[in-house]
């Protein structure tokens, strides 16, 4: 079976226990959830997830069926093609008066910004979809990694396509 | 007004008749506000037996079920009750009481976490955190239990918002943006569906539970007369069809007749309507109806697909659907296919040998349907039910009442006793395995308590059948745990215990007149069978095994 990993984003009525349904039904069915992120949208009373499954395609169908079965699941939308992705991570890297240039050429190369600096430390952050988070995180290795934190991916479809309640 | 006042108002707005429960210290509001209502509580002696009776009660009227219970272990006994009616799509709202808002999360007594724990089991589960959203929260209850795939919802309530101030101003609208329950079907779908019927040359219908659900028996009886063909049911869709009409060839299955089995494996189109393809029904799952093309009609569009491959899949109400269906069909004659059927059901009906001195179970069942074939019968769990299944033959939807997703043992007897509860008239009778019985032979005392007249019909072979029949066939006769041999104790003495009438019945010669005594109480009855402790329930066919792979017993 051809493992696929998909997008998907899911319009949830903005109610106390909704993240604990969603969460209760993948791990009840058996599903894998790769990356999750929540947030409210511009109506205080939706919340958006989105969610990156990875599966069969049997899963994933039924991964979305069963969303759709919640109560509070407003929508469901596969994101996975012709959308936009990002990740936000911030990466506190060791840094001396010698390698700091060198860090934040690295960094602006990126369009990553630095939010914080120290006498032995930066504080990066950087957005962007999984493929250049990773070549950027893999590039600050050498310097040392003090600590790592990234959301969840966030996804939008380009052009027209909306996902909006109706 | 008390919000518990509210809430019972609202119960009444819903057309709630009758609820069964126990109460406790959470939920005592609701009680006290249930004291002036005309709305019949009935007390059963565990909150398991009230959410089956409630269950039992929904099955056999179509209405939704309501269960109440208090918080904590009251809570906690409903789960396989709730987890019963889930499996099966039953409609229920069930009440629970917990502790106030202030203490929740403290570990208060008796806090269980209501809404968490029953969260994977409920179609939906509400805790009401506001007094404001109370009687929202009830209509909506109601309405998503009943509508689309009816399931049961569970509704926690604070002690502290049942003794609230809430203004009595019941909704009717409902705003639910994200719960819409696509009913009709797709044109263009049913459409392919009919051309697939006119051309199959084998085609048999499969019915389920949701053709009961959606009171879609005479459209279905219609289609497979207009075809013509052949229905076999799930367990579940028992009653979808009269068992007696020309087309049916009854269940099929892990225990269904070797000429509905075949039937279905040598079709070249099935026509499955509000089933889900359980492991039960469909045996080795790959192997299942290998030269079939199967249309699939379902309102949940999450069972399409599921389990098997479909060609045509219809998402939509089973009534609305086949009543659209039907309109494309055209009638022909498929002689060959026919007779081919005919000559299975001719060679390898379903049969038993009741010979000697010793009671076969299914002779009880025969003599059950023989003289009560209108009666309502519920089943436990295991063998008892699937004689029951087998020999009792269902003439309409509604009137076998079994736990067929769960296999829940316990079911039965509360079960018939919401049944009863409905048609206080109607015989309505439990058949039973001694294990099962034993699993909510507390509800006794509500019957006599009550005056629920059911007929509890126990087979009692002092096992666990249906598991030592595997232990039988595929554990090479190791009884591990399945003896329930107990020299001393008597069902009849038991039943007598609680004010009940209790016989117990030794001879084949006493079956009919021990019946026929029992329909004549006004009681609840219980008659102990000591059946043949050995037998098997056949055709079998082994779990994972594809359903030509029969195991049977040569008479």
């Amino acid at each position: 079976m051809i493992e696929l990993k998909k997008v998907i984003a899911v319009l949830v009525e903005n109610k106390p226990g909704v993240l604990a349904r969603v969460s209760s039904l993948f791990r009840r069915r058996g599903f894998n959830i790769d990356s999750l992120a929540v947030g409210t949208t511009d109506r205080e009373d939706v919340s958006r997830m989105t969610i990156v499954v990875r599966g069969d395609e049997k899963t994933v169908e039924q991964v979305i069926k069963q969303l759709n079965k919640l109560i509070e699941v407003i929508k469901v939308s596969d994101l996975s093609e012709n959308s936009v992705s990002r990740i936000l991570a911030l990466i506190k890297v060791s840094a001396t008066t010698e390698n700091r240039g060198e860090i934040i050429e690295i960094a602006n190369i990126f369009r990553a910004r630095i939010v914080d600096v120290a006498r032995d430390s930066l504080i990066i952050e950087i957005t962007g979809d999984e493929e250049k988070i990773n070549a950027f995180t893999n590039l600050m290795r050498q310097y040392g990694i003090k600590e790592f934190v990234r959301t969840g991916i966030i996804s939008m479809a380009r052009g027209s396509k909306v996902v909006e309640v109706r | 007004m008390r919000a518990a006042d509210a809430i019972v108002k609202a119960l009444e707005y819903e057309g709630v008749e009758h609820i069964f429960g126990i109460p406790g210290g959470a939920i005592i509001e609701v009680y006290d506000a249930l004291y002036d209502s005309n709305i019949e509580h009935i007390l059963t002696r565990h909150e398991q037996a009230a959410v089956h009776a409630a269950d039992g009660y929904a099955r056999a009227t179509g209405k939704t079920g309501v269960a109440f219970a208090t918080s904590g272990p009251g809570a906690t006994n409903t789960v396989t009750g709730i987890a019963t009616a889930y499996m099966d799509s039953s409609p229920l709202v069930v009440m629970t009481g917990q502790v106030p808002r202030s203490m929740i999360g403290n570990d208060a007594f008796q806090e269980a976490d209501t809404t968490g724990i029953t969260m994977p089991i409920t179609k939906h589960n509400y805790l009401v955190t506001d007094e404001k959203e109370l009687l929202k929260t009830v209509r909506e209850a109601f309405h998503i239990a009943s509508t689309g795939r009816p399931g049961p919802v569970l509704i926690d309530l604070p002690k502290d918002v049942t003794v609230a101030d809430v203004e009595f101003n019941y909704p009717v609208e409902i705003e639910l943006p994200g719960y819409k329950p696509k009913l009709k079907g797709h044109p263009k779908q049913i459409r392919k569906a009919a051309e697939l019927i006119v051309k199959s040359e084998r085609p048999i219908i499969l019915a389920g539970g949701g053709v009961i659900l959606s009171n879609a028996c005479e459209e279905l009886r219609k289609l497979a007369e207009a075809i013509p063909a052949f229905v076999v049911t799930t367990l579940m869709g028992k009653g979808s069809i009269p068992e007696t009409h020309p087309l049916s060839l009854g269940f099929i299955g892990m225990h269904g007749s070797k000429y509905a089995n075949y039937a279905v494996m040598d079709s070249d189109l099935i026509i499955a309507v509000g089933c889900r393809f359980s492991d039960r029904t469909t045996g080795k799952v790959s192997e299942f109806a290998p030269e079939a093309k199967i249309i699939h009609i379902d309102v949940d569009p999450a069972e399409i697909g599921k389990n098997v491959r479909v060609d045509v899949p219809i998402v939509g109400d089973a009534k609305l659907v086949l009543s659209e269906l039907v309109k494309y069909v055209k009638y022909k004659q498929r002689k060959e296919w026919e007779e081919k059927v005919n000559s299975w059901r001719e060679k390898y009906p379903l049969k038993y040998k009741q010979e000697g001195d010793v009671i076969k179970p299914q002779y009880v069942i025969e003599k059950i349907y023989e003289l009560k074939p209108d009666a309502i019968v519920a089943t436990e769990v295991g063998q008892n039910q699937m004689w029951a299944a087998q020999f009792f033959k269902v003439e309409r939807a509604r009137q076998f009442i079994s736990s067929g997703g769960l296999g829940t043992m316990g079911f039965g007897f509360p079960a018939a006793m919401g049944a009863q509860v409905a048609f206080p008239d109607k015989t309505v009778v439990d058949i039973a395995g001694d294990g099962s019985f034993m699993m909510n032979i507390q509800e006794l005392a509500t019957c006599v308590d009550y005056g629920i007249p059911v007929k509890v019909c126990i087979l009692n072979n002092m096992f666990l059948g249906m598991v030592r029949q595997w232990q039988e066939l595929f554990y090479d006769e190791r009884y591990s745990e399945t003896c329930l041999r107990c020299k001393e104790m008597s069902f009849e003495r038991i039943a007598k215990g609680f004010g009940a009438v209790g016989m117990t019945v030794e001879k084949p010669s006493e079956v009919e007149d021990a019946l026929k005594e029992a329909f004549e109480i006004d009681a609840p009855v219980v008659i102990d069978f000591r059946v043949e402790r050995l037998e098997n329930v056949y055709p079998m066919v082994p779990a994972g095994a594809s359903l030509r792979e029969i195991i049977d017993e040569e008479y």
